[in-house]
């Protein structure tokens, strides 16, 4: 699948503020893999996403897809084989379109013509496929997405994201800006797509709970690099309490001043 | 004189259709406007003079139109120049390339000359009365246009343009090019006001390099109007007939201004800045309008 090999990114190379965010990272992710990523704030987590999905360049290394090298590939061509959430539920759907509009749009990946392609037989497909979110977002196709909730549009753009059928998904926090009830909902579904579609999926979380409880890797990150890594027997023989261990092993430091790090919720 | 007024909201509302779909739809402040207006009219006055066939001098006023819009896009693509300065940099150098097209003079007179309007008048003398042929024309035109976005917007290439204004990023992840989507974005708009210069050069009688001047705020004051007047709505349909009626609107209450601006001491000259008050009250009354409504959900939020 995608293959990251001695990637290294500096931002502001030659400046005062000169900032080496990612060092020297190798990383294979494997089909069918759900990897969970944890860190502190500042650890080089969303960069590594950004990387990943293209909207930065690496400074040193390279990264390549299923053999081919999409080191310099822009995001818009990479965001045909990689679909991302972000934690900002605004940022997957277009507030000002109605649902079925928006559906319409990230039914397909690629360049859009001159063709009208929403008909009532499309409409119906939508509807069977909203009807999995169990939020009653079937009977509102017509409306607005700006009058949705965030949670509702948080779980939208990942079904419409799973619809798109992508090699591989990045939820970079996408439970975050959500409040505890529907964090569930969408860590849920999200689960269940990724098993049911066969998916391979990346998920950076804030809470270890959540780290330990989903996927079959785990990656801790700190300082721009990878420094602890579990899968398999491993991963499911860990705790909260074992990774902090980890952590105080391997960096010779506590991190229980990190707050972000341990939080329960 | 009430034809008169019409008349000219609707061949300015082209324009308006254009400055609606750079503002509203792409999210785009585009001020390339003011110089591919005098470029359509140039190109058709240029084009009536030498005499090319009236059909084919407004495709071409178009075509030059979605160049210069395409420029625009260009510089702010590739340069990665913000997108109010792309837009300042084609319209500064449009100037020069207007007068170049007009051969080197700032001004040129199309009286005694076939024009559309001429043609149209001759082919519809006797259907209609003769005070109301340009208005059925150009009722029909802007109609046409309205109706021809209308189906555009409705496409799925068109629907990815409007998604595009609300949210970019949702279209970098859907695989699509955001620079392709603007380039055809801001071309088209573009066209209608070159496409509406090249009417205005034909009903005014001449094409002028300093017809663009302001034009721009024309646009999005008529734009507002329209959006000020009628209920806010998401569909298509529905926003370009706002456009199209603030345009009728702000033309009315500019003719007023030129033809009984003397009664309060006003001078044409007086207009401009009669314009930039417009849009500041404008301003002023739908943020008030806005505020009412978010206290309005505050309160609903509350209880």
């Amino acid at each position: 699948m995608i293959e990251l090999k001695n990637i290294s990114m500096i931002f502001g190379q030659g400046t005062v503020n000169e900032n080496l965010a990612i060092n020297g990272i190798n990383l294979k992710v494997n089909e069918g893999d759900f990897i969970t990523v944890i860190g502190s704030n500042g650890a080089g987590k969303s960069t590594l996403f950004n990387l990943i999905a293209g909207s930065i360049t690496p400074t040193v290394g390279a990264i390549s897809l299923n053999g081919a090298d999409i080191t310099r590939h822009p995001e818009y061509r990479r965001a045909r084989f990689i679909g991302r959430i972000f934690q900002n539920p605004l940022l997957g759907t277009a507030s000002n379109m109605s649902l079925e509009d928006n559906m319409m749009i990230t039914r397909k990946k690629g360049f859009k013509w001159l063709k009208r392609s929403l008909n009532s037989r499309m409409r119906e497909q939508f509807r069977g496929e909203l009807v999995q979110l169990k939020m009653g977002l079937e009977e509102r196709m017509k409306e607005n997405l700006a009058l949705f909730s965030g949670g509702q549009r948080q779980a939208l753009t990942l079904l419409m994201m799973v619809l798109s059928r992508p090699e591989l998904i990045l939820l970079d926090e996408h439970t975050a800006a959500l409040d505890p009830k529907n964090a569930q909902i969408v860590l849920e579904l999200t689960d269940r797509f990724i098993r049911e579609y066969g998916l391979t999926a990346m998920m950076i979380t804030h809470n270890m709970h959540h780290a330990i409880e989903y996927g079959n890797r785990l990656l801790m990150m700190d300082k721009g690099e990878i420094i602890f890594e579990a899968s398999g027997e491993e991963k499911r023989g860990l705790t909260v309490e074992k990774l902090i261990d980890k952590f105080h092993q391997i960096r010779h430091q506590s991190f229980e001043n990190d707050r972000t790090l341990l939080a329960d919720d | 004189m009430i034809e008169g007024i019409f008349v000219e909201g609707l061949i300015y509302g082209i324009m308006v259709l254009g400055v609606f779909i750079s503002f509203r739809i792409l999210d785009f402040p585009d001020l390339t406007v003011d110089g591919s207006f005098p470029l359509g009219a140039a190109i058709m006055a240029q084009c009536i003079l030498s005499g090319t066939s009236l059909s084919l001098a407004l495709l071409l006023a178009f075509a030059g139109g979605v160049l210069a819009g395409v420029v625009t896009s260009l510089i702010h693509n590739h340069l990665k120049v913000p997108n109010l300065l792309a837009g300042i940099l084609t319209m500064t150098m449009l100037y020069s390339v207007n007068i170049r097209v007009l051969g080197n003079r700032a001004n040129v007179p199309l009286l005694n000359h076939d024009t559309v309007l001429t043609k149209v008048t001759e082919l519809l003398s006797g259907i209609v009365p003769d005070d109301y042929i340009l208005l059925v024309f150009f009722v029909l035109v802007a109609m046409a246009i309205k109706l021809l976005l209308d189906i555009f917007f409705r496409t799925d290439l068109g629907m990815t343009i409007g998604a595009m204004g609300n949210n970019e990023q949702m279209v970098i992840s859907q695989g699509v090019n955001p620079m392709t989507l603007k380039s055809i974005g801001l071309g088209l708009s573009n066209g209608l006001v070159a496409l509406s210069g090249a009417f205005a050069a034909q009903y005014l009688g001449f094409a002028d390099v300093g017809l663009g001047q302001g034009i721009i705020i024309s646009g999005l004051a008529s734009v507002m109007i329209g959006e000020f007047l009628i209920l806010k709505s998401n569909r298509i349909g529905v926003l370009t007939l706002c456009a199209l009626l603030g345009s009728v609107c702000f033309y009315a209450v500019m003719y007023v201004g030129r033809y009984y601006g003397y009664v309060v001491n006003m001078t044409p000259n007086d207009l401009n800045l009669i314009k930039g008050v417009l849009i500041i009250i404008l301003l002023v009354l739908t943020q008030g309008k806005k505020l009412k409504k978010s206290a309005v959900k505050t309160v609903v939020k509350n209880d």
